[in-house]
């Protein structure tokens, strides 16, 4: 189980040695730190923690500089944990980089979609839209939500307009493309959440086998 | 996202060929059968040139045997060795897909003669030439098709 976090760069294409190409997100990830490992008796649960992508002290809030003294490392922007079957193997400090995967693993992607803010159904779940001639006046609304007299009300989870993005997403069983332990780089196949610049969390795969 | 850039930059090609719709090109393509590689020529018309960047692709259309066949070339692709062009089109399309619709004698292109293109051909040449010097020498085996 490795978990590193970075920043998303953007997309591009590499060529593969049998001539194929393939399209690739690009991953500024790591180096990070271990800055708390939690265990069984201490917290009820096996965990670590880790911090990415240095900041000052002056930036960062009282309650985490102290946590960050705790820990001896130097103070970070992000902190990510991640639940473990087993009690950790790392120890606080420790320095997770790129190099812990290599071309060819399954990982999972875990990123936070784009905002769409207050979005109508057909961006939300899909729906289909109306004609826009012949007189109709329904091009974009959801059309009928329930019966009348029974039940006398709307069924609970009904897919309606509202907030659209800006929700945790997993992206799973990606494959890693390539590798690049001098500038940081993690290449992954296909497209994952989140804007350019975006945090993400990329964890050996739960479910997925190396092939 | 000035670094995606640099990135692209170095995963493509350093210099591609100065390549117009119209043109008559020669593509050399390493085919691997097994154990056995080989260079293949495809030589045809440009119809349409797509994508950007790394993502740069040419559409060759030729005419084998009475039937037109048209080939995608990523350019940025390591298996595209090398791009020569035989003959300047002169076309006032982007993309000349009313070729498909011709026979015989009507498939024929133009071509753009003249100072400007005769200058630019030689350029063409000697930054091939220069490349080709630049990188290590192989032995190169060509395989008419």
């Amino acid at each position: 189980m490795t978990l590193i976090l970075g920043h998303k760069q953007g997309m591009t294409q590499v060529f593969l040695e049998d001539g194929t190409h393939v399209g690739v997100t690009v991953v500024q990830a790591g180096p990070c730190v271990v800055t708390q490992v939690r265990t069984q008796d201490s917290d009820g649960y096996d965990a670590i923690q880790i911090g990415y992508s240095d900041t000052s002290e002056k930036r960062t809030r009282k309650p985490q500089q102290g946590h960050f003294r705790k820990a001896g490392v130097a103070p970070k922007k992000v902190l990510r944990e991640e639940r473990l079957a087993k009690p950790a193997e790392a120890s606080v400090g420790d320095s997770i980089t790129v190099d812990s995967f290599s071309e060819g693993d399954i990982v999972d992607v875990v990123g936070t979609t784009k905002g769409r803010g207050f979005a109508g159904t057909i961006k939300r779940h899909g729906f289909s839209r109306g004609a826009e001639t012949h007189g109709c006046m329904n091009v974009r609304q959801p059309g009928s939500i329930g019966a009348a007299a029974y039940p006398s009300r709307v069924f609970k989870g009904k897919r309606m307009s509202g907030h659209y993005g800006s929700a945790r997403h997993t992206t799973k069983n990606v494959r890693v493309v390539r590798v690049d332990a001098e500038r940081n780089l993690i290449f992954l196949k296909g497209a994952v959440a989140g804007p350019k610049g975006g945090v993400l969390q990329i964890r050996t795969a739960k479910t997925g086998t190396k092939k | 996202m000035n670094r995606m850039e640099d990135l692209m930059q170095e995963l493509g090609k350093k210099r591609l060929p100065k390549l117009h719709v119209g043109d008559t090109v020669q593509v050399h393509y390493l085919i691997k059968e097994g154990d056995k590689e080989r260079v293949q020529i495809f030589t045809g018309t440009i119809l349409t040139m797509n994508g950007r960047g790394i993502a740069r692709s040419i559409t060759v259309r030729r005419i084998v045997q009475g039937e037109g066949v048209e080939r995608v070339f990523p350019l940025h692709n390591p298996r595209v060795q090398k791009v020569t062009i035989s003959r300047r089109g002169k076309v006032r399309q982007a993309r000349l897909y009313y070729l498909r619709d011709r026979v015989g004698k009507q498939t024929r292109v133009e071509e753009l003669v003249g100072e400007k293109v005769r200058k630019e051909r030689e350029r063409e040449r000697a930054a091939q030439a220069a490349e080709e010097a630049e990188s290590t020498p192989e032995p190169s085996e060509k395989v008419e098709v």
